[in-house]
């Protein structure tokens, strides 16, 4: 998230103070992201600094207040043009979490996809109940709203389709094993080394470790 | 929330065929919802969603353990008892709509409500207002094959919801919506929980599940667990991306 197209953004609107930016920026965005005044004035003094804000004098209580200027407009709007790339959104946690568990032998991944899911959708609930207080006339926030609702909608599906995946390359490695020794879809990877202790859990879980890490990554 | 018990599964297990065909479609179920409770069941296809919703709408019996609706164990009603309670007390809402073919839109609606006595032209009225809530006033008249997936759908839940249904089971009611559409069922779903009822919904989708006070997760005929929301969901909301 920029904090300093944020600013600007609010700052369209007309001259504010520190503490007005940060209170507008959260109402507009249904308090989503909490910003602290500390990077609301660091930011102002950057935003100044690239003359895309400048000081517009103080009232009483010693605000001091600023307003953009017409090449801070400028970066504005270029903003809102840009689409926004994989590479300005946080790296995923919960996939690099994933593909290390399958593998790191002895986890039980379907057990972490369930407490993951449980907890994206207990997420989701709240959301809901948020959603369903709110104003639909207030358009800002329920955007917001719903995209982390569909974030989450997608979270759940994807970690749906892991356990699914997981299970099904359990079965197939099981019959594997014992039918198809040399599966080469399964061995390519070179890490299929045959487990030498017979555990079964171990041997169904190598092959499984390759294909679902290899996905992660693509993810 | 703490409302009374209007629906409780007790060990209820279902089993289909014999021998080698016997399927174990629930294994033992306990569930209790109370009046003014929305619970969502999830689970993947062949869990057991449809088969634990018709046995809690009296509509199969169980192979063992029972069901009680408002305090009467449903086991020992007599045919003509069962049929009267899922025409007053029980709501329900078929994964394929089930609605019949000859009669439009409008008596589909009012049909359970004229069966129990209503006279025709007040089941009429209030089947209309029944589908002008899910947004179908114009299409009363039509006849099933007449409209839509979605459009069949939406009667099928303003069938469900005519009438003072203290009980409310759904199957899949959003499928063949679009996210709008289903996300207004759903509120309409809940405010019927709101006011008093309570409300069984089995779904696929997580943004509808997430309507619920509780979302029990059904594994292979057993209930695996069950989430509930946070409660607070103002923390929440900041989450991981408070960072810029
Ligand atoms: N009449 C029947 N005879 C034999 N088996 C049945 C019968 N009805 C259901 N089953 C089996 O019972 C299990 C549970 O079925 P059910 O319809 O409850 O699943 P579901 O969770 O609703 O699935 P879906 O999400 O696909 O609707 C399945 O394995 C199904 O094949
Ligand atoms: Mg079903």
């Amino acid at each position: 998230m920029s904090v300093k197209h944020s600013l600007l953004a609010v700052l369209a609107d007309g001259e504010r103070y520190g503490y007005q930016l940060r209170a507008e920026f959260e109402e507009r965005t249904g308090a989503t992201w909490p910003l602290n005044i500390g990077q609301v004035y660091t930011t102002l003094n950057r935003l100044e600094r690239d003359g895309l804000v400048e000081p517009a004098g103080q009232d009483a209580a010693n605000h001091v207040f600023y307003r953009i200027t017409d090449a801070g407009r400028d970066e504005l709007f270029s903003w809102f043009a840009r689409p926004v790339t994989r590479a300005e959104r946080p790296r995923d946690e919960l996939a690099v979490k994933l593909a290390l568990a399958v593998t790191v032998g002895g986890v039980d991944v379907a057990a972490i996809v369930h407490a993951q899911r449980k907890h994206a959708l207990a997420a989701l609930q709240d959301y809901t109940r948020v959603k369903a207080r709110l104003d639909p006339a207030e358009l800002a926030a329920s955007l917001v709203l719903e995209s982390m609702i569909f974030q989450s909608e997608a979270e759940i599906r994807w970690l749906d389709h892991v356990e699914a995946r997981v299970l099904r390359h359990a079965r197939e490695s099981q019959t594997t094993r014992v039918e198809r020794p040399a599966d080469p879809g399964s061995a390519k990877g070179g890490r299929g080394a045959a487990p030498t202790d017979g555990d079964t859990d171990t041997a169904t879980r190598t092959p499984r470790t390759t294909a679902t890490a290899r996905k992660g990554k693509t993810i | 929330m703490s409302g009374k018990t209007i629906l409780e599964l007790r060990g209820v297990t279902r089993t289909h065929g014999k021998g080698a065909a016997e399927v174990h479609a629930l294994r033992g179920v306990d569930l209790v919802v109370r009046a003014g409770e929305l619970v969502a069941v999830m689970g993947p296809s062949g869990s057991g969603k449809s088969t634990l919703l018709s046995l809690a709408g009296g509509l199969d019996s169980p192979s063992g353990g029972e069901v009680v609706i408002e305090g009467t164990t449903l086991a020992s009603q007599s045919k003509a008892q069962l049929a009267a309670i899922r025409r007053r007390s029980v709501g329900y809402v078929f994964q394929d709509y089930n609605l019949i073919p000859a009669l439009t839109a409008a008596e589909n609606v009012s049909l359970p409500q004229e069966l129990d006595g209503l006279s025709a032209r007040k089941a009429r009225v209030a089947a209309l207002a029944a589908l002008a809530e899910v947004g179908l006033r114009a299409e009363a008249d039509r006849f099933p094959d007449e409209m839509s997936g979605g459009q069949q759908q939406r009667v099928a839940i303003a069938r469900a919801l005519i009438g003072e249904r203290r009980l409310i089971l759904t199957d899949e009611p959003t499928g063949a919506l679009d996210t709008e559409t289903g996300e207004a069922v759903l509120r309409l779903l809940r405010r019927r929980c709101d006011e008093g009822a309570a409300g069984v919904l089995v779904t696929h989708e997580s943004r509808h599940a997430a309507w619920a006070d509780r979302i029990v997760f059904i594994r292979d005929g057993l209930v695996l667990d069950e989430s509930a929301p946070l409660q607070h969901a103002e923390d929440l909301l900041v989450g991981d991306e408070a960072q810029p």
